[in-house]
């Protein structure tokens, strides 16, 4: 559905040097995949974007979208995309309906106002229909900016920041929105700071500041960073458990907190209940036993952190 | 070229613009002053003519004398002498009103970020360009039609003879009402879509695209000054040198409408 082959953007700067805000991006989205695309402001996610829905064109590298080259088939990439910009840039003098009408005339549909209809009750703005867009909440905007986007039933669908600026509950809409369109089998690429939000909803996740530096699902994100990690909560530890758990074969490492002991390993499903029965019998009182999930943030700002001298 | 996409941009442009005030306030206020200034003028220089027994041609220049049809008296000379004056007040209508919509049509959208969802459609660029040059021509070519209809229709009414409202009707007048306006129209809204590339808020846009009206008012003082008398072969040389000037504006504003500079200049 969405494919990179090294694509490059450099913007020209008058007397300086050209500013890189995409280096050799390789990816390959397949359909119905939900991806994530984090990165700090700045790091050219909606260039990456802009790119990807053929609005500007690349330095060097190629694209394809549906199926279509991006440079080559512009017109039908935009025909078969949906795009929500970061701003929802919605026309304020005009009516919710109004605002929807002009987007489905311009892509022709051949029943505008079933569309229009259809996407304003599905996003629960009907009642509101005829309001002029300037007097809507910031979440409604959001919403009458993702119906807009949706109106010509794209296969694939770009969001840059969805839910940024959204209270909570106008988020959770978006969010719980987002789920559905990803279950209908809609390939969608989100850019998002959102750091919890990507780790519910996203399939894949890239890591990108100019330069993509990690993409995979979220679990193996964390399993590559920081591996695997189960914590065994104890009534007490006593020190000489620790050397017995080491030599466990496939236990990487033992450490003590408290009165809890963090074990890395790659295959906890295999090893917990032999260590279990370990402990077990040399007295220990099991508590609790969890694995221990590093939150997206920390392995977020862990890749960003390890790459900062790239990204420059 | 979709001619639904244009006409979509074109109904989505006015729909929007119409229901700013100081843009209604503009197509309907100065057009209204536009027509009935000269009307003011034609009577009042009318009763002052009659009261004086008449002005003499050799008060006027004498380039002059020929627009003057040989059947025109002397007072009727000089109502033409007059009203070839505010001619160049209804070709400022189509310079004007555009300029105040083009500013709202096209740098409005950069400043509300509603450029890029638009400029995401499969439209191309050229038909969004026609589109909102046609929506910003169109009302001004049409305010001018029709403020020389209602000033035509009101020549009788305030005594002008009908050998001057022929000379009105005439060609120098019809070219300059229904060739040179529009004409003039296209220009300055592409001057306005070249502007806005440069500039960031449609106020500035306005007052710097408003400049295209110091050409005609260098034709005015012109005219005033004796330096040149406005007749048809005036008309045409304007006329022709208008196209080069449109041809000119045309393909800088496609030029410099370019999406990427769009969206990743114009801040």
């Amino acid at each position: 559905m969405i494919e990179t082959k090294a694509l490059t953007k450099m913007f020209e700067v008058k007397k300086a040097d050209d500013i890189p805000a995409v280096v050799d991006l390789d990816l390959s989205i397949a359909q119905g995949e939900v991806f994530g695309f984090l990165g700090p402001n700045g790091a050219g996610k909606t260039t990456t974007v802009r790119l990807l829905t053929s609005l500007i064109g690349p330095t060097s590298g190629h694209a394809w979208v549906n199926g279509f080259e991006v440079g080559k088939e512009d017109q039908k990439i935009r025909s078969s995309v949906g795009v929500l910009t970061e701003h929802p840039g919605l026309y304020e003098r005009l009516s919710g309906i109004k605002n929807l009408s002009i987007f489905a005339n311009l892509y022709e549909l051949e029943k505008p106002e079933k569309q229009v209809e259809k996407y304003l009750k599905m996003l629960g703005l009907w009642s509101r229909r005829n309001d002029p867009a300037g007097r809507f909440s910031r979440g409604m905007r959001q919403k009458l900016a993702i119906a807009r986007a949706l109106l010509h039933e794209p296969h694939v669908l770009f969001l840059d920041e969805p839910t940024s600026g959204l209270d909570p509950e106008a988020a959770r809409l978006v969010r719980s929105f987002i789920e559905e369109l990803g279950d209908q089998g809609r390939t969608i690429f989100m850019c998002t700071h959102n750091l919890h939000e990507a780790d519910r909803l996203c399939d894949r996740i890239g890591i990108f500041n100019s330069r993509l530096f990690a993409i995979d699902t979220p679990e193996n994100l964390r399993q590559e960073i920081y591996g695997r990690k189960v914590v065994f909560h104890l009534r007490f530890v006593d020190p000489t458990w620790i050397n017995l758990i080491k030599d466990i074969e496939g236990v990487l490492d033992v450490q003590r907190v408290d009165q809890k002991l963090v074990l890395a390993m790659d295959d906890p499903e295999r090893l917990n209940p032999q260590i279990i029965r370990t402990l077990v019998e040399s007295g220990a009182d099991i508590q609790f036993v969890g694995e221990l999930r590093h939150s997206l943030e920390d392995i977020y700002l862990q890749t960003i952190e390890e790459n900062e001298g790239e990204s420059q | 070229m979709n001619l639904k996409r244009i006409r979509t941009i074109i109904d989505k442009e006015w729909a929007e613009v119409f229901q700013n005030r100081m843009v209604l306030f503009t197509m309907i206020f100065m057009p209204l002053i536009f027509t009935i200034l000269p009307l003011v003028i034609l009577y009042f220089t009318g009763q002052e003519m009659g009261d004086m027994g008449g002005v003499g041609t050799a008060d006027m220049p004498v380039e002059f004398l020929s627009t003057c049809a040989s059947d025109m008296t002397e007072a009727e000379c000089m109502q033409v002498f007059l009203v070839n004056r505010f001619l160049l007040l209804f070709m400022m209508m189509p310079v004007i009103i555009p300029v105040t919509i083009a500013a709202y049509s096209i740098v409005g959208e950069k400043t509300t970020h509603s450029l890029e969802p638009l400029l995401a459609t499969p439209m191309t660029t050229f038909e969004l360009l026609v589109g909102k040059s046609l929506a910003a021509s169109l009302p001004a070519i049409f305010v001018g039609w029709i403020s020389f209809g209602l000033f035509l229709a009101a020549l009788p009414l305030i005594g002008v003879t009908k050998t001057v409202i022929s000379y009105i009707a005439g060609p120098t007048w019809l070219l300059a009402i229904i060739v040179a306006g529009p004409l003039m129209a296209i220009a300055s809204v592409n001057l306005a879509i070249f502007v806005s590339s440069r500039v960031n808020d449609p106020r500035t846009a306005e007052q710097i695209s408003a400049l295209f009206v110091v050409p005609i008012f260098g034709l005015l003082f012109a005219q005033l000054a004796g330096v040149i008398v406005i007749n048809v072969m005036v008309m045409l040389s304007f006329i022709g040198g208008m196209v080069l000037v449109d041809i000119g504006m045309i393909y800088l504003g496609i030029s410099i409408f370019q999406r990427e500079n769009i969206l990743t200049r114009w801040k």
